[in-house]
């Protein structure tokens, strides 16, 4: 019955978003007030996801078998939290969640927006529902998560264990709720280009969306980041795999449209750019979930192999995108420039930096698509790798570290103030990091070097905006574009120290001998059996020391029944400077054991960094929204929205 | 600058950048893709020796061999046609055995494959694409063999 239930409720919501998708049409051309009747039809809608949802992981909690995605993918003897977070660790689950914040992210552009025009939000509404049926009839016709089974199995197929893990429980929603909050920011933009109304104040209702879905995005970049590194036991946080660059995308996309949004909420410029950089945000969350769900990549996260399904979500991808462009070269030509600027402002310092994350991400997209294209055409198989992203896509984004100094320096409109002395320490301090390394490491690679100076640079030159004001008084979106920005330098020395100084040790050792890596002696005391709920597992005690103190490691090689597969898992511990990595392998004849143990100095600031940029979104939507708050009560505020 | 400058200025900015993207990646997939070959396509000679490639196929029963340092091991991947020796020094994945598939990923060298990175079957289901045919045609020659 519950699965029924579920069911139902998604096919009531499809039927809402078409009635809502006609309204819009008919209130468009007809002028009716039908914006009281879209905003209660949004709500309803988003209601009803929630409950399909709800149902979803009513049936994944109680292990019903007799619903085809239990039965496939859960299993009676699995830890209770990965039974309900199963229930968004697989194809169809996962796609409904994505619906579900689809919908809910609706309802609450229908029942908060206050901002922009009856019109625009009921062209944005019908924008919404356009886009949530595509992806109902997805569900409804491709990827049914209630299908049943008859007669119910006895036991489920279990669960990849690999995704047994407090990361799966996170990583992916969050990345969804990132995904799907930029829809409003491409609802907005195609209800403004439809009505012709894109203003300040346009800007201004969609930046919290922006704000908010980066920020997400920000966070399940940074958790899948680390997820990757402790789990799959590679030692490595960034693998340039398709699925990882399905959500850098978005990320780029969304943070050149952030900026530019401001361009537009402060000066009323850059209209038509950020209308088409709202576009291409959501555009490619739209991307990057057909690569995932399509399972057309080679990649150790590809799920399922299913061209039916791949050719439903092209299909969706094409007709949204291809509207959108199209309305963009119908309407687009027709908007009127806003404030003029001269060449030395902050415009011209946010158009530089759209301009360089826009060519970075060009530059990620077509080298994740390439080996697709390749082999549809001419049939070769290739793969691009960490080679092309880090030589190509590196150097610009150092260069960008660069400017994100200088920017924030400079005023609206035009700089006449001599404002290039400000960054003399900051630049002091990136050459005099370049020079150290030049002496204390010679054989440094090139990047890396570059890495930890510009790091240096802008690490100074990031609070340079709080300077000579009282650090109170600067409003919280000034304090969390620094907080940001220093995050960059965090994370950029992190990834800088981590490619020039990790230490690798990779040997063979028998219980009692002891190897080195970095500063670290590791000694093997000994591999034990040990067993949890639904694996064994082969477990080494490691004792590490760097002359004072003890630590003891304990990494395994664990071996699943259901599926049978073995994983290993590292043993990390974290220290103020560092991190030491430890996996154990596999047995020797002679009675030893692999090890394979990194030193990894200061690698946590990459996370930490990641953070920090997190961090700075959050305090800048709070500012953001405190202002909204307090301008609804006080009707006549007038002050300038910075 | 009039604001009809400025727009006309904005898309030449745009169109440069893009067409700058297009030029980098061009020429960074030129020199750094990294093609993906079968030992029957070793041995006629397709793959560079040298440049950064791929090496997918089963491991063939009773190739692997561990070298002295515990560490190494040398195993080899076949397609059915032809035969490549590979030498890899790490920990294999999780799901490396003989008789089942494997991606190799490094460089050619002197007729044995020098791998830096080994990716395996990932799980009981999931089968990089590029090996789903062989293993296809691997278990039904095996059928016809019997």
């Amino acid at each position: 019955m519950i699965a029924e239930a579920g069911l139902a409720a998604l096919w009531l919501a499809a039927g809402l978003a078409a009635l809502q998708l006609v309204l819009m049409i008919a209130a468009l051309r007809a002028d009716l007030g039908a914006a009281r009747t879209m905003q209660s039809i949004a709500a309803v809608q988003g209601g009803l996801t929630l409950i399909a949802f709800a149902m979803l992981l009513i049936v994944f909690a109680r292990t019903d078998l007799s619903v085809a995605l239990v039965f496939e993918n859960s299993h009676s003897a699995k830890p209770f939290i990965y039974k309900v977070a199963g229930a968004w660790g697989n194809h169809e689950g996962s796609m409904l969640l994505w619906v579900t914040v689809l919908s809910v992210a609706g309802a609450f552009l229908a029942l908060l927006s206050r901002r922009t025009s009856q019109r625009t939000l009921v062209a944005a509404l019908g924008a919404q529902a356009a886009l949530a049926l595509g992806f109902y009839a997805f569900l409804l016709i491709a990827s049914n998560p209630f299908a049943r089974l008859n007669p119910a199995p006895f036991e489920g197929r279990g669960l990849n264990p690999l995704l047994q893990d407090p990361g799966l429980a996170f990583h992916p929603p969050t990345l969804y709720f990132g995904y799907v909050g930029l829809s409003i920011a491409f609802s907005l933009a195609v209800g403004a280009l439809l009505t012709g109304e894109v203003d300040s104040r346009l800007a201004r209702a969609m930046r919290p969306w922006v704000l908010g879905a980066w920020i997400l995005l920000t966070l399940g970049i940074t958790a899948g980041s680390y997820w990757a590194y402790y789990e799959l036991g590679w030692g490595g946080y960034w693998f340039w795999d398709p699925v990882e660059n399905a959500s850098l995308m978005p990320w780029l996309a969304a943070t050149a449209l952030l900026h530019s949004i401001n361009v537009l909420a402060a000066r009323g410029a850059l209209k038509a750019w950020t209308m088409m950089l709202a576009v291409i945000a959501f555009s490619m969350s739209m991307v990057g979930t057909f690569l995932v769900r399509s399972g057309i990549l080679t990649s150790v996260h590809a799920f399922a192999i299913d061209p039916e399904r791949g050719t439903f979500l092209l299909a969706l991808l094409a007709i949204y995108v291809g509207a959108a462009f199209g309305l963009f070269a119908w309407r687009g030509a027709s908007l009127k420039e806003g404030a003029p600027f001269e060449l030395v402002s902050r415009e011209t310092g946010l158009v530089i930096n759209n301009l360089l994350l826009s060519v970075i991400l060009a530059i990620v997209f077509v080298g994740t698509l390439y080996p697709l294209f390749v082999e549809a055409i001419t049939g070769e198989k290739l793969s691009v790798g960490a080679p092309y992203f880090n030589a190509v896509a590196g150097p610009l984004a150092l260069m960008l570290a660069l400017l994100v100094g200088i920017g924030p320096l400079l005023a609206w409109r035009r700089e006449r103030r001599p404002m290039f002395k400000q960054l003399t320490v900051p630049a002091l301090l990136g050459v005099s990091a370049l020079v150290f390394t030049i002496i204390l490491a010679p054989g440094m690679h090139i990047l890396p070097r570059l890495g930890l100076m510009v790091a240096a640079y802008l690490a100074a030159a990031s609070v340079l905006p709080l300077i000579g004001r009282s650090p109170f008084r600067a409003p919280l979106a000034t304090w969390g574009m620094v907080v940001a920005h220093f995050g960059i330098a965090v994370a950029l020395t992190g990834m800088a120290m981590n490619a020039a100084f990790t230490s690798e040790t990779l040997a063979i050792a028998k219980p009692g001998e002891i190897l080195s890596a970095g500063p670290w002696h590791v000694q093997l005391q000994d591999v034990t059996p040990t067993a949890g709920k639904n694996w064994t597992a082969l477990e080494a005690t490691l004792k590490a020391s760097r002359g004072e103190g003890l630590v003891t490691l304990k990494p395994q090689m664990r071996y699943f029944t259901d599926p049978p597969t073995e994983t290993n898992e590292a043993a990390i511990d974290t220290f103020w400077n560092g991190q030491l990595y430890t996996i154990v392998g596999k047995a020797d004849p002679s009675g030893g054991w692999q090890l394979r143990l990194w030193w990894k100095p200061f690698v946590t600031l990459i996370w930490a960094g990641g953070a920090l940029i997190a961090l700075g979104g959050a305090l800048a939507l709070l500012g953001h929204l405190r202002r909204l708050l307090r301008r609804r009560r006080e009707p006549n505020w007038r002050g300038r929205y910075a | 600058m009039k604001p009809k400058n400025q727009r006309l200025v904005l898309v030449i900015a745009a169109t440069a950048a893009v067409l700058l993207a297009v030029l980098l990646a061009m020429w960074g997939l030129r020199e750094r893709a990294s093609y993906f070959y079968t030992p029957a396509d070793v041995v006629a000679g397709k793959a560079e020796q040298g440049r950064t490639v791929r090496l997918g196929g089963m491991v063939e029963r009773g190739s692997v061999q561990r070298l002295a340092d515990g560490v190494s091991i040398r195993f080899v991947l076949t397609d059915g046609e032809a035969s490549t020796p590979v030498l890899f020094r790490g920990i294999t994945p999780d799901l490396f055995h003989e008789g089942s598939g494997a991606v190799a990923e490094g460089r050619l060298e002197n007729g044995t494959f020098v791998a830096d990175t080994i990716l395996a079957k990932h799980d009981e289901r999931y089968m990089p694409p590029e090996l789903g045919n062989l293993a296809a045609e691997h278990k039904a020659g095996k059928t016809l063999q019997r």
